[in-house]
């Protein structure tokens, strides 16, 4: 691979996770320039049976659409958000996308609790920090963070916070709760 | 049939994606492209044995400054996987030149989060 020595360019990754219509894509949208992303996967022997696909043995590779935002902080420090595919059969994608990712957001929809324990469970299995994000939404019950992380089993020192996927302050404050978050997992290493 | 019928984008991509690329899902330097490569057109001239497809001049155009894999995907909508087929290509010719951006989590340094924190208040 090619370096060329002039500019010191640092990517900060993070990913963005929660069930389906948790409000990933409006998350990523509401603080960057975002842009929807294809990938054509091949099928890997891992997804097969894991797949709904099974029978389908002729099918060799399936889109899978995410959400990319990108925010440049200041020259040569950018930040890149990645909406990970909603749906369980996309989990093969995982890897890829947690590589070198700093940290994660996992947004929970309080309608759904059960959606989210499945990126719970990866980032915790794979010792990403990550901080949980409770979407406000219409009709969905007032739990107190406390509720939240008692409902999830959570350890104590994992962030639960209220937040407001549409707003641009919002989300700021989930992104800027992360960081210190991540700060605090460093020390603790 | 039921009266029901699909037009333009509702029937689906015309082309399957791999198209673009022959067929060729594989590219001889997959392994060093990830979704935050960063992808910069050769600054020399270069006069490759590539014969280029629209999809080739398309990133050298795009990748006049670095841009990521991702980016460029996304751009030209096209999926990841066939971007890095391309890109597989204009490599092997040396029509680009690719690099990682030092990923954060690699060497984390509180005083880059700092930095991060300060980027995001100011936002």
């Amino acid at each position: 691979m090619d370096s060329r020595p002039s500019e010191a360019e640092l990517a900060v990754k993070i990913l963005v996770a929660g069930g389906f219509g948790a409000g990933k894509t409006t998350l990523v949208g509401s603080v960057s320039e975002m842009r929807p992303l294809r990938t054509e996967e091949q099928l890997t022997e891992r997804s097969v049976g894991v797949d709904e696909l099974t029978g389908v043995e002729q099918k060799r590779t399936t889109t899978v659409a995410m959400d990319f935002g990108r925010i440049t902080l200041r020259t040569g420090l950018v930040l890149y958000l990645f909406g990970t595919p909603g749906q369980d059969r996309f989990w093969f994608m995982w890897d890829e996308l947690a590589e070198g990712a700093l940290g994660a957001v996992v947004l929970v929809d309080t309608r759904r609790l059960a959606d989210c324990f499945a990126s719970i469970d990866y980032f915790e299995r794979r010792g990403l920090p990550f901080i949980i994000g409770v979407n406000t939404f219409e009709g969905g019950k007032p739990y107190t963070p406390d509720d939240i992380r008692v409902a999830l089993d959570l350890d104590p020192e994992i962030p639960v916070i209220n937040c407001d996927a549409r707003s641009r302050e919002s989300t700021r404050q989930v992104l800027i709760t992360l960081m210190g978050h991540v700060m605090t997992a460093m020390a603790r290493r | 049939m039921t009266g029901h019928e699909w037009f333009d984008e509702e029937a689906g991509p015309i082309v399957r994606p791999f198209t673009l690329t022959g067929g060729r899902t594989e590219s001889g330097h997959r392994s060093d492209l990830d979704l935050m490569t960063l992808v910069v057109r050769a600054s020399e001239p270069v006069y490759g044995s590539l014969l280029l497809t629209p999809e080739h001049e398309a990133i050298l155009h795009l990748a006049s400054d670095p841009l990521t894999v991702a980016e460029l995907a996304s751009e030209l909508d096209l999926a990841v996987g066939v971007v890095k087929v391309l890109l597989g290509d204009l490599l092997a010719d040396r029509r680009i030149t690719v690099r990682r951006p030092a990923p954060v989590a690699q060497f984390p340094n509180p005083r880059i989060i700092e930095e991060v924190i300060h980027g995001l208040q100011a936002l």
